[in-house]
């Protein structure tokens, strides 16, 4: 079910302010891209313009196409609220509905969007969780408020919570970031898992991260403060760490910058 | 070695900068130091006012609560240093800030319920003035409570669900020139007196349309007064509400109005039902526009559609007009009920508050 995401001279603005410049890319379906980069430089921009949630940023706009499949997402008639079912997300910050339980957190989805027989969510819920590596921890206090699970927990509700409305792709912005790194582990584990099913795409500011769980890694840069940031080069994971063809990159990876 | 030795000096002896502190104890006065002080200054306070003859109790604790400060500043100054004795000097000045402002407080309160509770029983509260005469005692407020009871709530009917709404359009579509103006207007209304809003609708609603007084036509003008409260006080728990909640919710392919619907409003619900409450509470009061649209009645009448009504605090200014022994005591039975209900109507919104309020932390 997995889709492929074309991406062809894509500009994104903040009001005037121009966030990325004519970005050109290709993600293929089940597998794992990363994007690296300083920050700024446009990386989580450039992933909420793949779900159409850049525009929920007042003056958000967008030049160029997204094609998901052939399919423009920001062709005429587009339904935004349509490309976000498709195209799932997972947030930096875990974010769980705090007036919620675990159970409603993952149901949320799909209750919001009209499934509401409680056999099919049951059984939906039980499979997000375990495909989040959840259930086990949580199957006996699914009533319980999402936000009492500790920080890591809460990633991987709000990762079951996002692939119970069974997306085509999966967008994560830096999921790992607040993690102490069991819980990176087990959501890095989880990402290997889901790539079975979803195409998945993860903005990381870490370099290990991205050797370890992607397939093909991008690498997206700024000349200067202030400036859009642009695509580097993309490329196969194992390629960009061990031979990139450009200099920037291997400066960035290496830690030599400027 | 010698470099080191140095370098200890430079920082030791740097300009501006203290010298290493010996030990990191200091003085302090005992834990009790306050309260003695603040009994010992009572106590000259009063010394002082009997000597001098002063009649007012209030300069008698003005004199005490000078003495508190300037006491327990110098004491500390002497003993604690001076960053101590500042600080203090600024915890006494706020202990006396609470203490001015609690006194009117407890002392309406303990003069309402002193003198209010002298007539106050099941009768008074069952029973409406009927054809009593204003100096004999007996009479009750029934025909009020009834009518506070009706238009209040017409109101909160009227202006609960507008405000809301205001306060929706504001937070999460406003952009631009219609906010702005909305906003403005919503500031200006906040200011309008009872008594404007008042003969607002008596203008249009009495005068230009013709109809007659009613409950319903003074709900209208507690509306027009409700309504940039409500609006103001949902607006700032909207706000309150984190941007990432609702992106959560769009990132799940969910439409902006279920997002409001089922994630944003559940989120602040207990904050905008306690200023809902509160604003409430606050219309509970008001007697100018009762005054000019209601016009009171002695009687019960349950229609507010129909005819003059009551309402407790039209009561209250209506019976303290009479003069009476009698209708000053019903004056203020009806000021505690008053009070009493605005208290509960309080209660019930912290109550539903705390209930709604997100869980947080483990459980």
């Amino acid at each position: 079910m997995a889709k492929r995401i074309d991406v062809s001279g894509l500009s994104a603005f903040y009001g005037n302010h121009k966030a990325i410049d004519d970005i050109s890319m290709s993600v293929e379906p089940r597998s794992v891209t990363a994007f690296i980069g300083p920050s700024g430089c446009g990386k989580s921009t450039f992933l909420r313009t793949l779900n159409r949630m850049h525009e929920v940023t007042p003056g958000g706009r967008v030049e160029g196409k997204v094609l998901l499949d052939d399919e423009d997402l920001y062709g005429p008639g587009v339904d935004p609220v349509a490309v976000r079912r498709t195209v799932g997300m997972v947030f930096q910050r875990p974010n769980p509905f705090p007036t919620m339980s675990i159970f409603d957190n993952v149901a949320a989805g799909l209750r919001l969007n009209g499934t509401t027989k409680k056999s099919d969510l049951t059984d939906i819920v039980e499979k997000s969780l375990k495909g989040a590596n959840l259930w086990n921890e949580v199957k006996d206090r699914l009533n319980k408020p999402g936000s009492g699970l500790s920080g890591g927990q809460q990633q991987r509700l709000c990762i079951a919570r996002a692939i119970a409305v069974a997306p085509q792709v999966l967008l994560m912005d830096e999921p790992c970031s607040a993690l102490d790194p069991i819980s990176t582990l087990a959501v890095e584990d989880l990402i290997g898992e889901l790539k079975e099913r979803f195409t998945i795409v993860i903005v990381t500011h870490n370099m290990q991260q991205a050797a370890r769980v992607s397939d093909r890694t991008a690498f997206f840069n700024l000349s200067a403060v202030g400036q859009p940031g642009t695509l580097v080069e993309i490329d196969d994971t194992e390629r960009i760490f061990s031979n990139p063809s450009v200099q920037a990159t291997e400066d960035y990876i290496s830690g030599r910058f400027g | 070695m010698s470099d080191v030795m140095t370098e200890r000096q430079a920082l030791a002896d740097r300009p501006g900068g203290t010298s290493v502190p010996v030990s990191l104890k200091q003085a302090r006065l005992p834990r009790w130091t306050p309260a003695a002080l603040a009994l010992a200054s009572a106590a000259v306070g009063c010394g002082i006012g009997l000597a001098a003859g002063l009649d007012s109790r209030v300069q008698w604790g003005l004199i005490a609560a000078l003495l508190f400060v300037v006491g327990t500043f110098v004491l500390s100054a002497a003993v604690e240093g001076a960053r101590q004795a500042k600080d203090r000097l600024a915890t006494g000045l706020v202990w006396i800030a609470f203490l001015l402002a609690v006194i009117p407080l407890a002392s309406l309160l303990w003069e309402t319920v002193a003198r209010g509770s002298k007539v106050l029983d099941g009768y008074f509260l069952s029973h409406s003035m009927g054809t009593l005469p204003d100096a004999l005692p007996g009479g009750g407020i029934y025909h009020a409570i009834i009518g506070t009871l009706e238009q209040v709530g017409l109101a909160t009917l009227i202006a609960a669900p507008l405000g809301l709404f205001t306060a929706i359009y504001l937070v999460e579509y406003g952009r631009g020139r219609l906010a702005k103006a909305v906003t403005f207007f919503v500031d200006v209304m906040t200011g309008i007196p009872s008594i404007v809003a008042g003969l607002f609708v008596l203008s249009i609603w009495i005068l230009i349309l013709g109809f007659g007084p009613s409950g319903f036509a003074g709900a209208m003008a507690l509306a027009i007064l409700m309504v940039p409260v409500v609006v103001r006080s949902t607006e700032e728990m909207l706000k309150l509400v984190p941007n990432e909640l609702r992106e959560a919710s769009l990132a799940l392919g969910v439409p902006k109005w279920r997002t409001i619907l089922k994630v944003v409003l559940p989120t602040s619900i207990g904050g905008i039902t306690t200023g809902v409450m509160l604003a409430v509470a606050r219309i509970a009061g008001e007697t100018a526009p009762v005054m000019l649209l209601v016009w009171g009645a002695k009687t019960i009448n349950t229609n507010p559609f129909q005819d003059a009504q009551q309402s407790l605090p039209l009561y209250v200014f209506q019976q303290w007009q009479q003069g009476s022994e009698a209708s000053y005591d019903r004056a203020w039975a009806a000021a505690l009920v008053l009070i009493a209900f605005v208290m509960i109507l309080n209660l019930v919104a912290r109550g539903i508050a705390r209930w709604k309020a997100p869980r947080g932390g483990r459980s």
